[in-house]
């Protein structure tokens, strides 16, 4: 059987290949002949150092960065964007024969689970460990945050006072029946923040608030964050939680935004606002491992670390650094102490649990 | 075929404690909803389709050759812009419902845009083009004796419409509603804008949530045991029939000359369709498009149009020959590997394209790698073109191959007899033959993988070598920032690049 589909596969190849070069050869070939050659005369003339970087952050939001990296060094980066999971998915089918030399993505979670399909190699930098604050970190040196956000409680300021709000648990109080708004449990924000739930709290209370809070939803999960406000603005519902920036980014466009954020669990001593961080480490493939060590130290200085975060109304890393003034602005606040490196342990629980629970 | 059995092999490795969960609490809903997805939409895009393609052909109303054109052009929209832009217009903080609101209108009778029959709806006005334009070409190609012969049973012209002119068409529709089922299996883009959960989201949440890409491949091999029922069913109930054209009078050149309200019907029909179709989303895309103008034209977009058109070229070509060559395989030679064969070649259509991509690149990096022990520099074929070329293949070989093999059925037999008995045999006999004879199939297969790159995202994003950007992928860039808004212009673009090829077709097809 198999022989009969080999040759016929063959036979079919074959047949392909004389076709496209008889009938559609003329057609096809200039473009790719030309590209080849322009391409090739590049790597003769441009002997310039440079890196290539995959990476799940989106291109506008890493693009300007890597734009002035490449006007102060000389050095040109190369990137390509996909989903985490794919890229990660990638990088273990190339394996050392990978071209990347840098992996950027968002959620501590999928750096971890990067870290974990083994490749990364240890970032070995001083200017990193002694600026970026360790719980930002892989506890094994393979990443380091780039950016920091927070999930965080949103409200209506003309519904609700802040007296009325305290907790992520407390969301799922009578009070909030049919006032709640939730962002899909698909994307990964979500799957984190109730991770970060198992860790504190164990898994039994964190599925009995997580189910609480899918008994108060006003309407169907949203499919992102910016729908969840505009549904809080047009009254479906009075409060949800959203990622920082996405307020930020509302707020920008209307200044007098009826909205507010609210940092959760302040007065917990084991407990805090939910952060994330977006980052990177360098990849075993790497065959310039220096000068991808060089660009990740660059993007944790004063410089980049404002481009990187501003650019997204991020918090920086580096606690030197300034924050925006819109982003400063919405207050200060008390982070939970859980250290990102485990995170993505805890992933796959979570995703069962808000599974268990009917959580969309 | 490397793709299917990277797919298919995960089944030997089942990874149980996710299944177990899966199996409890994930899959019977997203079966539910899938088979509910898949006959919706097969049912609403299918009658939508025929119904338009029979109006356009043969009646005579208002507008026709307006609407006969114009009615292909949804063809150019991908699901997810259809969805965002639709849900942008009819959700509740959307378009329409604000506004009536603004004007003192309580919108609470509303139908919710975020449940089934949205998520049918979206996706069958982006689906039923496909029906359309296999229905239409069938249709046109009939013999207009297939109506006389239904009148002189003493059928009505209605009546021989629903027992002889429906049945001739038969392989055709069924074509399009196959590929229309397919296309919905495979979808990603259009059932996570309305957070509507398939066994398509099964596979991504298995993937990256729960980082078991063993299982997902496993729920993606559980539709592709559906996809292949669905075409076994097909092929077994067609059974030895044959459906050749006679060169008698074409049906289209009489034309039906319709009472009043079935004229205004039949207009109002098209117009509705048209509506919801097409005017509706550009007009969304452009409400989100006008205040953001300047801002949005200060990047250059000539790179991305330019790599979306490079690629959508080369790749037709390359998809459209080897599905004629695998069209004509499976005509001349017998037995029952060959129909195997290309079945198989055509089923990467019901993937999810990103776990296609996958099922590609795993073993070309395989393959590279040996290359590389052998003694190769650097990997041969990852990051090239080739790849890609090689990828979308497996996955649009369907829509090449779909309209190829119908226009081969009306090619009697006799023709090849004929052909062979002057000594031409062969690929001879297809280059000099078939394919002139056939330009019309192969027009419309070049022009359907042209809009279905353009508009492919998952296998573009995976396999493109640096440098390489296309409208999807810029699409995709602000969607996935929720940033709908600065999505319209990219968007607007795919669906003005997809539409011109449409029209070059269109105006091909009233040609001949």
């Amino acid at each position: 059987m198999y022989s009969i589909f080999g040759r016929a596969i063959n036979r079919l190849v074959c047949a392909g290949v004389l076709l496209l070069l008889t009938s559609c050869g003329s057609s096809d070939s200039p473009p790719s002949v030309k590209k080849s050659a322009v391409t090739q005369s590049n790597s003769v003339q441009v002997t310039a150092p440079e890196l290539v970087v995959y990476s799940s952050r989106a291109e506008h939001l890493i693009q300007p960065v890597f734009d002035l990296y490449t006007q102060q060094t000389g050095v040109e980066i190369n990137f390509v964007t996909d989903k985490a999971g794919v890229l990660i998915e990638r990088l273990k089918a190339e394996g050392a024969q990978s071209p990347a030399d840098v992996f950027i993505t968002v959620d501590a979670g999928t750096l971890g689970f990067a870290a974990a399909n083994n490749l990364f190699q240890p970032l070995s930098s001083q200017l990193i460990s002694s600026t970026v604050p360790a719980y930002l970190r892989d506890k094994n040196d393979l990443w380091t945050g780039l950016s920091l956000r927070a999930r965080t409680i949103v409200y209506s300021t003309e519904r609700v006072s802040t007296d009325q709000l305290s907790t992520y648990a407390a969301l799922g109080d009578s009070q909030w029946a049919g006032k709640l708004c939730l962002r899909t449990s698909k994307k990964v924000y979500n799957q984190s923040l109730v991770a970060m739930l198992i860790s504190e709290k164990g898994e039994e209370s964190a599925e009995s608030i997580v189910k609480n809070w899918v008994g108060n939803l006003a309407i169907a999960p949203t499919t992102n964050d910016t729908k969840l406000m505009q549904a809080i603005l047009a009254g479906q519902c009075d409060v949800g939680l959203v990622n920082s920036y996405y307020f930020g980014r509302l707020q920008k466009e209307q200044a007098d935004l009826p909205l507010a954020l609210f940092w959760p669990n302040q007065n917990d001593s084991s407990s805090g606002v939910h952060v994330n961080v977006s980052g990177a480490g360098i990849l075993k493939s790497s065959s310039n491992a220096d000068l991808a060590r060089d660009f990740i130290n660059w993007l944790v200085s004063d410089a980049a670390q404002r481009i990187f975060a501003g650019v997204n109304q991020e918090y920086p890393v580096t606690e030197t650094t300034a924050v925006d003034i819109q982003v400063a602005s919405w207050g200060q606040f008390t982070q939970s102490a859980q250290p990102l490196s485990d995170a993505y342990k805890l992933q796959p629980a979570a995703v069962k649990l808000m599974d268990r629970v009917g959580y969309q | 075929m490397l793709a299917l059995c990277t797919v298919l092999s995960a089944l030997f490795y089942p990874d149980v404690p996710t299944l177990k969960h899966l199996f409890q609490f994930v899959l019977p809903e997203a079966m539910f909803n899938t088979l509910f997805l898949l006959v919706g939409v097969c049912g609403l895009s299918t009658i939508i389709g025929v119904l338009a393609a029979w109006l356009t052909t043969s009646c005579h109303f208002p507008w026709r050759g307006f609407f006969s054109w114009a009615l292909f052009l949804p063809m150019a929209i991908p699901g997810y812009v259809m969805a965002f832009s639709l849900i942008g217009f009819f959700e509740y903080t959307g378009f329409l419902q604000s506004s009536l609101r603004n004007n003192g209108i309580n919108t609470d009778f509303f139908p919710d845009i975020y449940s089934r029959g949205g998520v049918i709806f979206a996706l069958s006005l982006v689906l039923y083009p496909y029906v359309y334009l296999l229905a239409k070409s069938a249709f046109k190609t009939q013999g207009v004796r297939c109506i006389e012969v239904g009148q002189s049973m003493g059928f009505s012209v209605r009546q021989s419409f629903f027992k002889v002119v429906l049945p001739m068409a038969r392989p055709w529709i069924v074509g399009g509603m196959l590929l229309v089922m397919m296309e919905t299996l495979a979808d990603f883009g259009t059932v996570s804008v309305f957070n509507y959960d398939t066994l398509t989201t099964a596979i991504y949440k298995s993937w990256f949530g729960l980082y078991s890409l063993g299982s997902a491949l496993q729920i993606a091999a559980i539709s592709l045991l559906l996809v292949a029922l669905l075409i076994s069913v097909e092929r077994w109930s067609r059974g030895a029939q044959r459906f050749s054209d006679n060169g008698e009078q074409r049906l289209s050149a009489v034309g039906f000359r319709l009472s009043g309200i079935n004229k205004w019907f039949a207009f109002g029909f098209c117009s509705l369709v048209l509506l919801f179709s097409l005017i509706l989303p550009v007009f969304q895309l452009l409400y989100w498009l006008v205040p953001t103008l300047t801002q949005q034209l200060s990047v250059p977009l000539w790179k991305y149009i330019e790599g979306s058109v490079l690629l959508a070229s080369l790749s037709m070509f390359f998809v459209v020959c080897l599905a004629l060559v695998l069209a004509f395989i499976a005509r001349t030679k017998e037995g029952y590997d060959v129909k195997i064969l290309t079945r198989l070649s055509t089923i990467g259509y019901a993937v999810p394209g990103t776990v296609l991509a996958v099922g590609i690149f795993v073993p070309i990096s395989w393959l590279d790698r040996q290359f590389v022990a052998l003694g190769a520099a650097s990997p041969i074929l990852q990051g090239s073109i080739i790849i890609m070329l090689l990828a979308y293949t497996a996955r649009f070989m369907a829509v090449a191959y779909s309209p190829i093999e119908s226009n081969f059925l009306r090619v009697t037999a006799q023709v090849d007899m004929a052909a062979r008995s002057l000594g031409v045999s062969g690929f001879k006999l297809l280059k000099r033959v078939h394919v002139p004879m056939m330009r019309s199939g192969l027009f419309t297969a070049l022009v359907l993988v042209f809009v279905d790159v353009i508009k492919e995202l998952p296998i573009t994003l995976m396999t493109r070598p640096f440098g390489i950007n296309t409208l999807a992928i810029r699409v995709y860039e602000f969607t996935s920032e929720g940033l709908w808004e600065r999505a319209a212009l990219p968007a607007l673009i795919i669906v003005l690049v997809g539409v011109l090829p449409v029209i070059l077709l269109i105006k091909r097809a009233d040609h001949d």
